[in-house]
């Protein structure tokens, strides 16, 4: 039987919006005021950071607050090499820096579970973060340190690169059989064990991979912000953003990890504008209200809207 | 030929020995049962076997070589397969995602999806689970669960299969279809070590039975010499 009666498969759509939306943001910078392009390397940002954590804590439900640890080194080796070493090298050397040290947090946390690996990974970023201060107060003797600037648009391209590489990664890990087994670890470790899957092997290298690119961010990005110190590079929030903004879109869906970094940057940027006083508390309200009303997220929002929609069919 | 040979075996919790000393062999082809009283320590032998915890001391051959100390999914990949006592499914991902897995890690490793499609509605129809494919795990009965796992621990194509408590929990119906099913799976190849409760299946189906009490192998035997047989009968049987 032929396959040409057959309507067009369900990725076609997906795969030409996307087509779409990359033709446009590789165009679209030269058309922008210099804020707009600002904020939307935020969001590049933000995804890179949501979407990398997703890729091992979406599935595995290990909950991991060390994004900031691995953000934070990336900025660190931008920081360090950046005069010394082209852009592009600094983002690489970036991402690798990442990835190798979350291979040691990785192989340091392996029998830690649920509760613990969450707080371990949290203490872990700040003793990083604390261990650099000392290390500049008392050895360098320096408190803080100047990176080499870049220019937006510059930064933008590369931010889109790696945001195209993340979600490229994310996808093919999702759809393969590591991807499977990942969420086999999340149901049952021990099953997972049994049935022929490395466990611990692939913990630690999904966990690594994740990193890369959280680096490879925080190389960029540091070039932006033209000053750095320890509390701004290894800032927590770095660790905390990213799980709000995946659990906001939905942890399970790629899609959703994107709308909801992208949705979260936004709002906080539109919300500080134009309510500074309590920019913080109506934050905090549409987050409860999201999770509250929404388990599953925003991309959630679509599942329930077609349910709705056949029960008021039906009626 | 024997498949599986146990030595010395022995695993200490503290100063509680939860296997003893205990020697057992499998044959090759054969169905072997495990009995005895909650706590004689028969999930602590599977779970040295099969690699979940480290043994105090002792050597556990199988197919000529010491496995013990290996990790299970290195135990797996050698070609032996385990269910567990209380189910451990993948229980919100589909029926056919649980056994994909085990067709794609398992023993021959490297399966393409296609081929591994195949074999999973293969074993599906195998344990008399056809139709379930996108049924999501958790929502089968218990006793389709614990179908869905045997298929699973047969997806990685093993060579001894240990089945712990299969019938546990069974309706006589089903207790009868779980006894067809350890039968088919033996003529298809692959030989069986279980631990059983349900004295009338194990009798029934076992070529040879293992009685084990505070870890201490008490017995061992063909079924009618374990019935005859005075400590069995005293700890066990209580008749």
């Amino acid at each position: 039987m032929s396959s040409t009666n057959n309507p067009a498969p369900k990725w076609l759509f997906p795969l030409v919006l996307s087509f779409i939306i990359i033709i446009l943001a590789a165009v679209i910078p030269r058309f922008l005021p210099p804020y707009t392009i600002i904020s939307l390397n935020d969001i590049f940002m933000y995804i890179v950071l949501t979407v990398s954590w997703a890729v091992f804590s979406g599935p595995t439900r290990y909950i991991s607050l060390a994004s900031a640890a691995f953000f934070g080194i990336g900025i660190y080796v931008s920081a360090v090499l950046g005069n010394v070493l082209p852009f592009l090298a600094a983002i690489a050397l970036g991402g690798l820096a990442s990835f190798l040290l979350a291979l040691l947090v990785g192989l340091s946390s392996l029998r830690l579970r649920g509760m613990y690996f969450t707080i371990f990974t949290f203490g872990l970023s700040e003793l990083i973060r604390h261990s650099v201060l000392w290390w500049e107060v008392n050895i360098t003797r320096t408190v803080g340190r100047l990176v080499v600037s870049v220019d937006n648009i510059t930064v933008y391209y590369a931010m889109l690169t790696i945001v195209l590489l993340t979600l490229a990664m994310a996808y093919f890990i999702k759809n393969s059989k590591y991807g499977l087994a990942l969420l086999a670890i999340g149901e049952s470790e021990e099953a997972t064990d049994h049935i022929g899957v490395n466990v611990n092997a692939l913990k630690i290298l999904a966990f690594a991979m994740s990193a890369v690119f959280m680096g490879a961010a925080g190389a960029t990005m540091a070039t932006r912000w033209t000053y750095i110190d320890p509390s701004i590079a290894f800032n927590p929030l770095f660790s905390f953003m990213p799980v709000l903004m995946a659990i906001f879109g939905g942890v399970h869906r790629i899609y959703g990890q994107i709308i909801g970094a992208t949705a979260l940057t936004l709002l906080a940027d539109m919300l500080l504008t134009k309510f500074p006083y309590y920019y913080n508390l109506l934050y905090g309200i549409i987050l409860v209200a999201v999770i509250l009303f929404l388990p599953q997220g925003l991309a959630g929002l679509r599942e329930r809207m077609s349910k709705w929609r056949k029960h008021v069919l039906v009626k | 030929m024997r498949i599986l040979e146990g030595k010395g075996v022995q695993k200490y919790f503290g100063g509680l020995a939860a296997t003893a000393d205990v020697d057992f062999h499998i044959n090759q082809g054969e169905i072997v049962g495990l009995i005895g009283p909650n706590g004689a320590g028969k999930t602590t032998l599977f779970n040295l076997i099969s690699g979940s915890i480290a043994p105090t001391s002792g050597t556990i051959m199988f197919k000529g070589e010491n496995i013990l100390g290996l990790k299970p999914h290195q135990i797996c990949k050698r070609g032996l397969a385990r269910t567990f006592q209380l189910v451990k499914l993948f229980g919100s991902m589909t029926v056919s995602q649980n056994i994909l897995l085990a067709c794609f890690f398992g023993k021959s490793g490297g399966v393409h999806k296609s081929d591994a499609q195949r074999e999973s509605s293969r074993l599906l129809e195998f344990v008399g689970l056809s139709g379930t494919d996108g049924v999501i795990a958790k929502e089968l009965t218990i006793a389709n669960q614990k179908r869905l796992e045997v298929a699973r621990a047969l997806a990685t194509k093993p060579e001894l299969l240990l089945l712990d408590e299969l019938m546990a929990g069974l309706n006589p119906t089903e207790v009868a279809q779980a006894t067809e099913l350890v039968l088919e799976i033996r003529k298809k190849g692959t030989t069986i070590f279980m631990i059983e409760h349900v004295m009338k299946a194990i009798m029934g189906v076992s070529d040879r039975i293992i009685a084990l009490h505070y870890g201490k192998k008490i017995s061992e035997g063909t079924p009618e010499e374990i019935t005859t047989d005075k400590t069995v009968k005293e700890i066990y049987l209580g008749i």
